[in-house]
């Protein structure tokens, strides 16, 4: 591990007109570090972490990231090309539906293998052993790689997706509620899964949740986001066990026991 | 030619008013400069359906002049419906000479193939083109695809050459093709069969693509570099036919399968039907020619 963080959120503001989106968030990012981001509807996790990840231009404030070179780059200052040049190498981004992020109509197969024909291979052969490779570690077997997702169950398509974010080894991955839309044993095994190959891949990440659970499983630290503002952060342990802030105070409690 | 189709020539030659002509011309020069890029243009309305070829037409209308010498095939011959009346229509509004031979014209219009015999330099070959864009099928925003191509962003088309292979084993596009022109940009060299995509390499003959309802012209310059997208285990291959010609007995060429009765029974004759009827005056025949082959 560096002693320098991978990426840099200086006072991140986003206005939709005068309703907030997010205010003056500031964080740092360590390399391997899984941040979670959890809050009620419509407390601006989503926002923040569009802005975070090129999807949104923030009103104010600045996002820098640390490249393989070392140096720092302000994400807004770069030019288009190269923003999205990594976001699909350097960095994975899954989304809530699965749909909006894996192309429904091509095979499992291709989907898996668009970043690495994006960056340049051009060997099938390669391609689909690489392919058969990541579909085997997110548990679908190797007789699907052919069927397009819409064949595939929920989950499966979750993890599909997963795999297609991982294969071009990214440093960075964004997870909007990367479980939400499943039911709970299918959630607890993409559960492990994710904390495997993050654990694995020496991946950071930063989740999006209202699952406290969720957030106690995967990360190391915790924001816990309410109409915009961060109320309170610190590491996952602690807040969930020793909450300080009133509304963490509620939202912790309002877990439900079984 | 009467009295009133000379008249409509000399109204105003080629159909189109001369603003409109200056403005596609304008179109063309920016599509000659950056090969293979899909320049915008105001299409017109044409008097025929879109699908007809409203762009090529549009093309041939803005560069033709009055020694020019048009040749229009449709899939390769010069005798079918859209052929015929495309020819026609330049007959009336421009009173140019026509031919069938690929040799004698200055310009040829297109649909869907390129002759068999090697263009000249000094020889534009217009084509008629439905749907401009390689990644239209998949990616259907307008908007993604121009900021791909201008990116640069090509690994979708090869997506597409993965799912042929995984699917059926070769790559099974078999036209519509996609290029890669000059190194640059990805071009969709219009519906032809891929047996056409290494004619269009390093081709003598200026190449121009007119898509009407798309309103886009993109062009391939005289002696520009022409690559199919492949990979490198699942090499670009064009089509081979196991049989010649059955008129002609002619042998790599491109060939039309005609089925002959309902039990079974058919035929392969060539698609470019100048070539084939060069090839029969040369004195060679095929099986079906109906005739024995000359003694050459």
């Amino acid at each position: 591990m560096t002693d320098e963080p991978l990426l840099r959120v200086r006072s991140i503001s986003k206005f939709y007109g005068n309703r907030i989106g997010c205010n003056d968030i500031s964080f740092d990012l360590w390399p391997g570090e899984v941040l979670a981001v959890v809050g009620e509807s419509g407390s601006g996790k989503t926002t923040l972490l569009n802005c975070l990840s090129t999807r949104l231009l923030p009103t104010s404030g600045t996002v820098s990231y640390r490249m393989r070179d070392g140096a720092f780059h302000d994400l807004y200052r770069m030019s288009e090309a190269e923003r999205r040049f990594l976001m699909r190498t350097d960095w994975g981004f899954v989304h809530q539906n699965p749909a909006d992020g894996l192309r429904m109509t091509v095979s499992a197969g291709a989907n898996v293998g668009e970043r690495l024909m994006a960056v340049g291979q051009r060997h099938y052969g390669n391609i689909r052993a690489t392919a058969t490779d990541w579909l085997s570690r997110v548990e679908i077997s190797e007789d699907r790689i052919d069927d397009q997702p819409r064949a595939f169950s929920g989950g499966m398509r979750q993890r599909l997706q997963i795999a297609r974010n991982l294969v071009t080894s990214p440093r960075l991955v964004f997870m909007d509620e990367p479980t939400g839309g499943l039911d709970v044993s299918v959630q607890a095994r993409l559960l492990d899964l994710l904390r495997s190959l993050v654990h694995e891949l020496g991946l950071s990440a930063i989740v999006v949740t209202h699952d406290l659970a969720v957030a106690r499983l995967l990360s190391h630290r915790m924001i816990v986001m309410k109409d915009g503002h961060v109320v309170e952060s610190g590491l996952t342990d602690r807040v969930l066990d020793d909450p300080q802030a009133p509304y963490t105070q509620l939202l912790v409690s309002s877990i439900l026991q079984v | 030619m009467n009295a009133h189709t000379d008249n409509i020539a000399q109204y105003n030659f080629a159909y189109l008013d001369e603003q409109t002509k200056r403005m596609i011309r304008r179109a063309i020069l920016k599509a000659i400069a950056i090969p293979g890029y899909q320049v915008p243009f105001a299409s017109r309305e044409m008097p025929m359906p879109y699908g007809w070829g409203t762009g090529g037409v549009q093309v041939t209308a803005s560069i033709i002049g009055t020694d020019d010498v048009l040749k229009v095939i449709d899939q390769g011959a010069d005798d079918t419906t859209n052929a015929v009346s495309i020819r026609a229509f330049f007959q009336k509004v421009a009173n140019v000479a026509v031919t069938t031979h690929t040799a004698d014209a200055t310009i040829i219009q297109t649909r869907h193939r390129i002759p068999e015999e090697p263009l000249k330099s000094g020889q534009v070959l217009v084509y008629q083109v439905p749907i401009p864009e390689p990644l239209r099928f998949l990616e259907p925003r307008e908007t993604e695809t121009r900021k791909m191509h201008a990116l640069e962003e090509y690994g979708l088309m090869h997506v597409k050459l993965y799912e042929d292979i995984a699917q059926h084993g070769h790559i099974a596009t078999t036209f519509a093709y996609p290029v890669k022109v000059e190194g640059r940009y990805v071009m969709d060299p219009s519906p032809t069969p891929k047996f056409d995509n290494p004619k269009m390499h390093m081709s003598k003959a200026l190449q121009l693509f007119g898509a009407g309802r798309e309103k886009r012209i993109y062009a391939v310059p005289p002696y520009t570099r022409v690559e199919s997208l492949d990979f490198e285990d699942h090499p670009f291959e064009i089509q081979t036919f196991d049989e010649p010609c059955a008129l002609c007995g002619g042998t790599n060429v491109y060939l039309d399968e005609v089925v002959l009765d309902d039990r079974g029974g058919r035929m392969f004759v060539c698609s470019d039907t100048d070539n084939c009827e060069a090839r029969r005056a040369e004195g060679h025949r095929g099986h079906l020619s109906g005739e024995e082959a000359a003694t050459v």
